[in-house]
């Protein structure tokens, strides 16, 4: 019997990349750089983050979703690989910056100088003048490319390692996954962490090499960039899932123990997802930042990843395009209400502020969906579908003959 | 005869309670026995300590030939090993089909990388098919597991324990919550396991236990009471004081 291949058993694969590529172009064709400019080049940037959030949430459900844990700390990860990629595009830019400025001296300035040079211009605003051993690759776009995905991989390995083989488990790992996303953030906060304190970095939209090119085409070309990483981490993960692997790893999240006297090594499991969640969130960073622009420590407080597990929960969990839909749905509901740009609602004596209340209203979204819509948005699809037909039974058929 | 499984004077204390006390077992190839003892006996931790569960405080466990000591093994490698161990509550994956829960329990490689590139072959569903079969679920391989009733569910379970082949099978209380009819297939299907594999029932119920009619240990206080066939121990003026005494 031949088994066809996997994504056309799975029609959701198809209807997820037929929407993202419906999307990338319509975006595309009203941007100001490729089409008529009816979405600013601002909002370009907005929708390209948000496909990056979406990857973000789909590596949150194969992790919280599928394997059960609910990481706490996943947009640590996220916050790694954008720093790994701000290093390259920080240095390379001020490199630039430097070069050009010593091009006039009368004798042309030895790489020894130009190094100086660039660490007296990034590390002056954290009083120092040394290139941190950290920075040690910066200078190499393929290097920093590596450690985009090696550092967070690195981290989540050596984390997942620690906590799965002490057999920490549900509410207690979430805790752990926190503090350590917690820790990182108080870390990256010094000044001597080698990563500009709460600075951070910045001027992460200016990628070197490409300065002739506006900001405009570059929010384009990081749209497209964002919709085909989320395209493929979907393809990956909707693969992960759909044999016997997704098969384990649910069998995981529901009952561990019984998955260990079927003879399947627990914490290995774990460890793969949750290391392969980690690089896939720290790509999704590298490509956040440089249309954000900025990054710093705050972005790995434990309030970002929450949000993230939240979004998952409203758009539900346990199927990939749910995490889609609660982060786009929910990211762009969030800025849209504290952006200050949703109307206010005057009640007799009070008016209510969205900038204000919207938190309020999210917390309340997120209580009710988890008591009234375990499945979130996604669970509504089941309603449109129509019930899944068993057999009904032979009626030779005889219960349990022995 | 060669013991498959031996247990040679294992002792365990939880919170200076012995549960079990220098407690020696044997078992043989292709052997079928029963356990009985009263409540708190050590029957279920005995199982935890050949299961890797628990930890003795001292004594060893040694399984296979040539006999390897499973102290140092962990659950999953235990299983891997060739000892399947069926819960008293029936314990399958609700959420997930009846192939699937078989499938699962397939006896093939059990690495992350290697479930991650095994996919179904035509044998693989053949035997998942003929699983189903065996355990009366042939008509049901398609629902999901949560959807059975109590009496499949433990059937269910059974077929998994048959999917992973192990040499020893370790069974808590399978007549529990059993309707008459499935506790004599029950019987029926224990007794025909034990020609090919070691397997051990644990269980409170007598006339269960005669039914299998076959070697009976008698557990109390951790420790060996009495070890025969179910005349012979229940005849046994200890037993007898053991059981009806208080």
């Amino acid at each position: 019997m031949t088994r066809k291949p996997f994504i056309l058993r799975n029609p959701s694969i198809l209807i997820v990349l037929a929407v993202l590529a419906l999307f990338t172009v319509a975006v595309t064709a009203l941007s100001a750089a490729y089409g008529t400019g009816a979405i600013p080049t601002s909002m370009v940037k907005v929708l390209g983050k948000t496909l990056c959030l979406a990857l973000a949430a789909v590596a949150m459900d194969l992790v919280w979703g599928y394997l059960g844990i609910l990481s706490l700390g996943q947009m640590a990860f996220f916050a790694l690989g954008g720093y790994m990629i701000g290093q390259w595009l920080m240095y390379a830019r001020t490199e630039a910056i430097v070069a050009a400025s010593m091009a006039g001296n009368p004798i042309p300035p030895t790489p020894q100088e130009l190094q100086e040079g660039v660490a007296n211009q990034i590390f002056g605003v954290v009083g120092s003048a040394d290139l941190p051993l950290v920075w040690s690759f910066a200078h190499s776009l393929p290097l920093q490319l590596i450690l985009v995905v090696a550092v967070p991989g690195l981290l989540a390995l050596v984390f997942g390692w620690l906590a799965f083989r002490s057999r920490v488990n549900g509410v207690y790992l979430s805790i752990l996954t926190q503090a350590m996303t917690l820790a990182l953030a108080l870390w990256l906060f010094q000044n001597d962490s080698g990563f500009r304190g709460n600075n951070g970095l910045s001027g992460l939209q200016n990628i070197p090499g490409l300065d002739g090119i506006d900001q405009a085409t570059l929010s384009v070309w990081f749209l497209w960039a964002s919709a085909a990483a989320l395209g493929l981490a979907y393809v990956l993960a909707a693969w992960v899932v759909s044999g016997k692997f997704g098969s384990v790893i649910r069998a995981i999240r529901d009952d561990e123990t019984r998955v260990r006297f079927l003879g399947y090594p627990v914490e290995g499991f774990k460890l793969a997802v949750f290391t392969l969640a980690a690089m896939l969130t720290a790509v999704a960073g590298a490509l956040y930042y440089p249309q954000a622009g900025i990054i710093n420590p705050a972005e790995l407080m434990p309030i970002a990843s929450i949000y993230l597990a939240v979004w998952v929960a409203i758009g539900g969990r346990g199927r990939l395009y749910g995490a889609i839909i609660g982060a786009v749905v929910v990211s762009l509901l969030s800025s849209w209400f504290t952006g200050g740009r949703a109307p206010a609602i005057h009640l007799p004596g009070y008016t209510v502020n969205w900038v204000d209340w919207w938190q309020v209203a999210l917390g309340l979204g997120f209580v009710l969906v988890t008591l009234f819509a375990p499945k979130g948005i996604a669970g509504l699809f089941d309603r449109l579908s129509p019930p899944r037909r068993v057999p009904a039974p032979e009626p030779q058929a005889k219960e349990a003959q022995a | 005869m060669s013991a498959l499984l031996e247990v040679d004077g294992i002792s365990v204390s939880f919170d200076g309670f012995r549960a079990i006390n220098n407690l020696s077992f044997n078992i043989g190839e292709a052997e079928l026995r029963a356990v009985i003892g009263p409540n708190g006996a050590g029957k279920t931790t005995f199982m935890d300590i050949v299961t890797g569960k628990t930890r003795p405080d001292a004594g060893d466990v040694t399984f296979g030939t040539p006999p390897k000591s499973l102290l140092r093994m962990n659950e999953a490698q235990i299983a891997r090993e060739g000892i399947g161990r069926k819960f008293q509550r029936p314990t399958v994956f609700e959420d997930q089909t009846v192939a699937d829960n078989l499938t699962m329990a397939l006896k093939a490689k059990r690495s992350p990388f290697a479930v991650l590139g095994w996919r179904p072959s035509a044998e693989s569903q053949a035997r998942v098919a003929e699983l189903a079969s065996e355990v009366g679920l042939a008509s049901q391989i398609a629902r999901k597991a949560g959807e059975l009733s109590h009496g499949q569910k433990q059937w269910l379970e059974i077929g998994m324990l048959l999917a992973q082949e192990p040499r020893l099978l370790l069974v808590d209380e399978p007549a529990a919550g059993m309707t008459l009819a499935e506790r004599e297939q029950t019987t029926a299907l224990l007794v025909r396991l034990a020609e090919s594999r070691a397997v051990v029932v644990v269980e409170h119920d007598m006339d269960f236990v005669r039914r299998l009619n076959c070697k009976v240990t008698v557990l109390h206080q951790g420790a060996v009471l009495a070890e025969g066939s179910l005349d012979h121990v229940t005849r046994n003026p200890d037993v007898i004081e053991v059981y009806l005494g208080r």
